[in-house]
């Protein structure tokens, strides 16, 4: 007889002294692990619900101008550093230090607006444009004792710029207004001047990665494209209604977001303007400024409708919107260098900051606990699709003009649906086509 | 675990170094062979089969941790050694820039059986037809899985523990060995395991062990409740509830203990301290516990299946099974599916989600006596009044796959971790054992048996330990099975060893997930299965997204006409004509699709029939 019993050594299984670690012996047996698919559900269950749970996106609010702010600005080299621009005319352009959350340093700019502010690419200094028709190029760092706050050098314009840009890596920028104008930083008068229509020019945008190449949208509902190195403009699209402004995907070349007054935004390929790759639809109001994460996966979008939305860059609909009961018509948005953050600027002198990632837990995670928050994101993403966490993942709470509004404009697009259904019906088969929504809203391409 | 030598550290002496150099590299499971018997060398690696391997792992191992230790004192010399021979060496091929040579390329090795274990997808089934966006996405996940299912493989070699076994010399049949001599023969640990516990005051006993198999919890029918430690032997609480016991079960830890008595249903603390009296359960006989749905399964006197949520304290569901008095029942711990045994001879299986059975088996002419389902939920055992055991295939079939006659019927039967099958048959014990684990036991030969002081009135194997509790009228009594159960168990699932720390931690984890009892069925993956969604659904989706049916028809309302004739006959009749218009299209339609239909049922009257296409309906 041969005989072999299950005889476990205790000590190779509980810890020697208190100190030690407690042993946890594995064995991976799907059988010693029944119910694994059910219980990895209600794990992704909690995990989505304790991401609604910890979603408090809002983390400071930077007051201090007189006047909405209508400009924002990233430092190039400094993650804490921001700038904005408001549309009083006393101390408008204001430096911001985001983890003090206060001013470091107020400049009387311009009288009147800040149309625009832009960082140089080296961070030294910025450039500002206003409704006193100069631009205005400062030092980043403050005057020192005794010294007068004055700009390093003023340009002298004939007409109101609106918007201002610098190049990636050349220093050159350009402004809008009348005309889009290249200047060089050394000279006074612009290298060149490019018009196409004749329309006040709402903002214009460097490519980051072609750099030559820029974008600008106009009054007259047009997008255009210009190559620097020539002097002429590449090509334009004309949409339905206005574009307020562009920005360029920061990881793909040819691709840009336009924010359009009919409440969209459109994300094109420069290659093929004729229909955008997508139609982004969720603000019920104009949307008035747009800017891409630092990764190019998703962008974030300021409206009129008092709240600012992020878009994963090819989806069309959003994923998150943030809104606050005293935030007002948001002007400008920006998403931090380190993806993580984002600020805007709104109508009532405040400047916002908020989580890019609402549930996110700011500060030095432990590994277990990374180890957790990754677990629980796969969870959240394998079961993302099964009803009930469907649910509780997309549901926002939403102020009751907003949600009136969607409701508003439902009702809107089922009876236009609805018209265009009975006209098909009752004309002659084919006469009435079927035009998708992403063709509906281009009008011409112009090269 | 360090089993590759590295090529550089070899044992090696200077007079057979090129032939050393080019020495074929040492797998664990290969004896380290002496530079001088390299000629001998064992040979090529042993069965690889899952089992044999596990016996032999633990001996290889040990030895090639000697070999490495031993090395190690050589490793200076070799590496004057290597510095010598300098230019003469020749790159191999997949020699890198330092001149280290991986001995075994490309992934470790996952022996087949091992991972047939793992594997959770059916390659047999197609993906549904779907997008490509999607269909990409399906077989990324697919293949992830795959990849999880062979890491998880690789790590079987990890486990510290084997199996216990029990084999007879030559001729000798092993259910002729008594419990004395095996206790003889095993170590002092594990012959403490055995013992007899001499109740003959209180009746037939019913017996439960916890779900870490420490501890051991038993009701006598006079009314004696006990719960002790087993191991340590040491006694938690021993009352009387002065009241007929019928059942006892551990709650999801050992410190709850559910008694079914006479009347109702109560909840003791592992003090003995009465919790809970719970009235809504009357005239209990069975319980059944699911330890991941925290809800406790009551069969009663009355006929209803009761499932009390034990983590709210709430009722689930109390379903009635419409066959009389219950008291046979078994739970499938793969699906948590309650089985119900009858007095006709059918096997219910439950759900609380469903009022009526998932699924009825006629197994038995005669009443049911025992019901068990064994742990991967392959196999379920039944014996009845018609003296039969009889095995099912619980995989979709529902047929049985071997049955024998039992000169007695079987009372009381049991799984155990590893697939073994008690019987209890009066006051003698059967146990059946399978050629693999969780593999089908034939019934020809026992593999031992057992004499008890009284008749068996419930079994149950222990959970991690090699032993089978018997409750019969003279008490206790713990048998030793070796190779019973399980031998490597998970520290974060059920440990035995779990400080009491460990246990709060567990408890608290256990309860955030909880699994809700609607989805309890037959099919546990189901909810990792792609949703096919069907057409109809679809569409009552979207019409509720939208509130209104887009692709409804609006009934046809004639417009009023004006100067004098829009009188309400005409209105009437306008509205008749369309709907007598629509009515005539969608007769002609339809006598259409029957012209079709019939066209094509003729069509293969071209061809010769054959003589057997009468048969054909």
């Amino acid at each position: 007889m041969k005989v072999k019993m299950l005889s476990r050594n205790p000590d190779n299984y509980v810890r020697e002294t208190k100190l030690d670690l407690q042993r946890v012996p594995r064995n991976y047996d799907p059988t010693l692990h029944p119910f694994e698919v059910p219980r990895e559900y209600v794990r992704a269950l909690n995990a989505t619900k304790l991401e609604r749970v910890f979603a408090k996106p809002f983390l400071a609010s930077l007051d201090g101008h007189r006047d909405g702010v209508n400009c924002l600005a990233k430092h190039p080299k400094s993650l804490a550093t921001v700038l904005s621009g408001a549309c009083d005319g006393e101390a408008s352009v204001r430096i911001w230090n985001l983890t003090k959350q206060k001013c470091i340093r107020t400049i009387q700019a311009h009288e009147g607006f800040v149309r625009g502010i832009c960082t140089r690419f080296c961070g030294t200094s910025f450039f500002t444009v206003g409704d006193d028709k100069t631009v205005k190029q400062w030092k980043m760092d403050g005057p020192g004792y005794g010294e007068e706050e004055e700009p390093l050098n003023t340009i002298l314009g004939k007409t109101v710029y609106t918007g201002i840009d610098h190049h990636w890596k050349d220093p050159a920028f350009a402004t809008c207004g009348q005309q889009v104008d290249i200047w060089d930083e050394q000279r006074t008068s612009p290298i060149c001047s490019m018009t196409w229509g004749f329309d006040s020019i709402n903002s214009v945008k460097f490519n980051p990665i072609e750099t030559f190449l820029l974008g600008s949208c106009a009054s007259d509902r047009n997008i255009v494209l210009y190559d620097m190195r020539q002097a002429t403009p590449l090509k334009k699209v004309i949409l339905d209604m206005r574009t307020n402004t562009i920005c360029w995907n920061p990881m793909e070349a040819f691709i840009f977001t336009a924010a359009n007054e009919d409440f969209n935004l459109y994300t094109f390929d420069m290659r093929a303007l004729d229909t955008p790759v997508m139609v982004h639809m969720d603000h019920v109001s104009a949307v008035l400024d747009v800017d891409y994460c630092p990764t190019g996966k998703e962008f974030v979008s300021a409206s009129f409708d008092r709240s600012i939305r992020i878009f994963p860059a090819d989806k069309s609909r959003s994923r998150e919107v943030y809104h606050t009961k005293r935030m007002q018509h948001v002007i400008c948005v920006r998403w931090t260098a380190d993806s993580r953050y984002i600020l805007c600027g709104s109508d009532e002198m405040n400047i916002r900051l908020w989580k890019a990632n609402a549930s996110e837990k700011l500060g030095v995670l432990a590994s277990r606990e990374r180890a957790a928050q990754d677990y629980n994101q796969k969870l959240k993403e394998k079961f993302q699709h099964h009803p009930q966490i469907k649910r509780i993942a997309n549901h926002r709470h939403l102020p009751k003009s907003i949600y009136s509004q969607i409701q508003e404009q439902r009702v809107m697009r089922e009876a236009r649906r609805r018209k265009e259904l009975n006209r098909r019906k009752h004309s002659k088969p084919g006469s009435v086509p079927f035009v998708s929504e992403r063709k509906k809203h281009v009008l011409a391409v112009v090269k | 675990m360090e089993t590759v030598p590295r090529p550089g550290r070899g044992p090696q002496s200077k007079k057979n170094k090129p032939q050393a150099k080019r020495k074929k590299p040492r797998r664990y499971w290969e004896e380290e062979t002496a530079p001088t018997a390299a000629g001998a060398s064992p040979g090529p690696p042993r069965k690889r089969k899952n089992l044999e391997l596990g016996r032999h792992r633990q001996k290889n191992s040990h030895s090639s941790k000697k070999s490495w230790l031993s090395k190690k004192s050589q490793f200076p010399r070799k590496s004057q050694e290597q510095k010598q021979p300098g230019g003469e060496k020749k790159p191999g091929p997949q020699r890198s820039l330092s001149g280290f040579q991986d001995p075994f390329p490309g992934p470790a090795p996952v022996p087949e059986e091992v991972a047939r274990k793992f594997c959770r997808i059916d390659r047999s089934k197609e993906l549904p037809h779907s997008l490509p966006k999607t269909r990409s996405k399906l077989e990324v996940a697919e293949r992830v899985e795959e990849e999880i299912s062979a890491k998880a493989a690789r790590s079987e070699l990890l486990l510290a523990e084997e199996p216990g076994f029990l084999e007879g010399e030559d001729g000798e049949d092993t259910a002729t060995i008594r419990q004395a001599d095996i206790v003889e023969a095993v170590d002092i640990a594990s012959a403490a395991k055995h013992f007899d516990l001499n109740l003959r005051q209180f009746g037939p006993y019913r017996l439960n062990y916890s779900r870490t198999g420490r501890h051991l919890a038993f009701g006598g029918r006079r009314g004696h409740v006990a719960a002790l430690d087993w191991v340590t032997k040491k006694l938690m609480c021993e009352i009387n509830v002065m009241e007929a016991v019928r059942d006892i079960r551990f709650l999801h830890s050992e410190a709850l203990l559910a008694v079914a008595q006479n009347r109702w249903l109560r909840i003791y603390d592992n003090q003995g301290i009465e919790l809970h009296c719970i009235r809504r359960c009357d005239r209990v006989t069975r319980l059944e516990f699911l330890p991941f749905h925290f809800l406790l399964a009551t069969a009663s006197e009355t006929g209803f299946l009761t499932y009390l949520d034990v983590s709210v304290g709430k009722i689930v569901a109390a379903l009635n099974a419409r066959a009389g008095r219950l008291n046979v029942m078994a739970q499938n711990p793969y699906n948590a599916v309650i089985h119900l045994g009858h007095s006709n001879g059918t096997v219910s299986l439950w759900s609380p989600s469903v009022q009526e059975p998932l699924v009825k088996i006629l197994c038995h002419r005669g009443g049911l006596q025992a019901v068990a389902v064994d742990s991967t939920g392959t196999y379920m055992a039944t014996s009845g009044l018609d003296h039969q055991l009889k095995i099912f295939d619980l995989r979709g079939t529902f047929r049985p796959l071997s049955a024998r006659t039992l000169p007695q019927g079987a009372g009381h039967l049991a799984f155990s971790q590893r697939g073994l099958l008690a019987a209890g048959m009066g006051d003698v014990v059967n146990i059946w054992v399978g050629r693999g684990k969780a593999s089908l036991p034939p019934l020809e030969q026992p593999y031992l048996t057992h004499r008890l002081a009284g008749p068996v009135h419930s079994l149950q194997f222990c959970p991690f330990e090699d032993v089978l509790g018997v409750g019969h009228s003279g008490g206790i009594t713990s048998m030793l099975v070796p190779g019973a159960a399980e031998p490597n168990f998970d520290g974060l699932e059920s440990n035995p060893y779990r400080s009491r720390k460990q246990r709060q931690e567990w408890e608290v984890k256990a309860l955030l997930e909880k699994v809700p009892a609607e989805l309890i069925c037959l099919n546990p993956r189901a909810l990792a299965e792609v949703d096919v969604i069907s057409l109809e659904q679809r569409k009552k989706e979207r019409t509720e997204r939208l509130g209104f049916d887009p692709e409804a028809k609006v009934p046809f309302q004639p417009k009023p006409k004006r100067k004098g004739r829009g009188s309400t006959a005409s209105l009437v009749k306008r509205k008749k004509k369309v709907l007598d218009q629509e009515h005539r299209d969608k007769v002609r339609q339809s006598l259409e699709q029957q012209q079709q239909q019939q066209q094509q049922q003729a069509k293969p009257a071209g061809v010769r029939l054959s003589a057997l296409d009468r048969f054909v309906r």
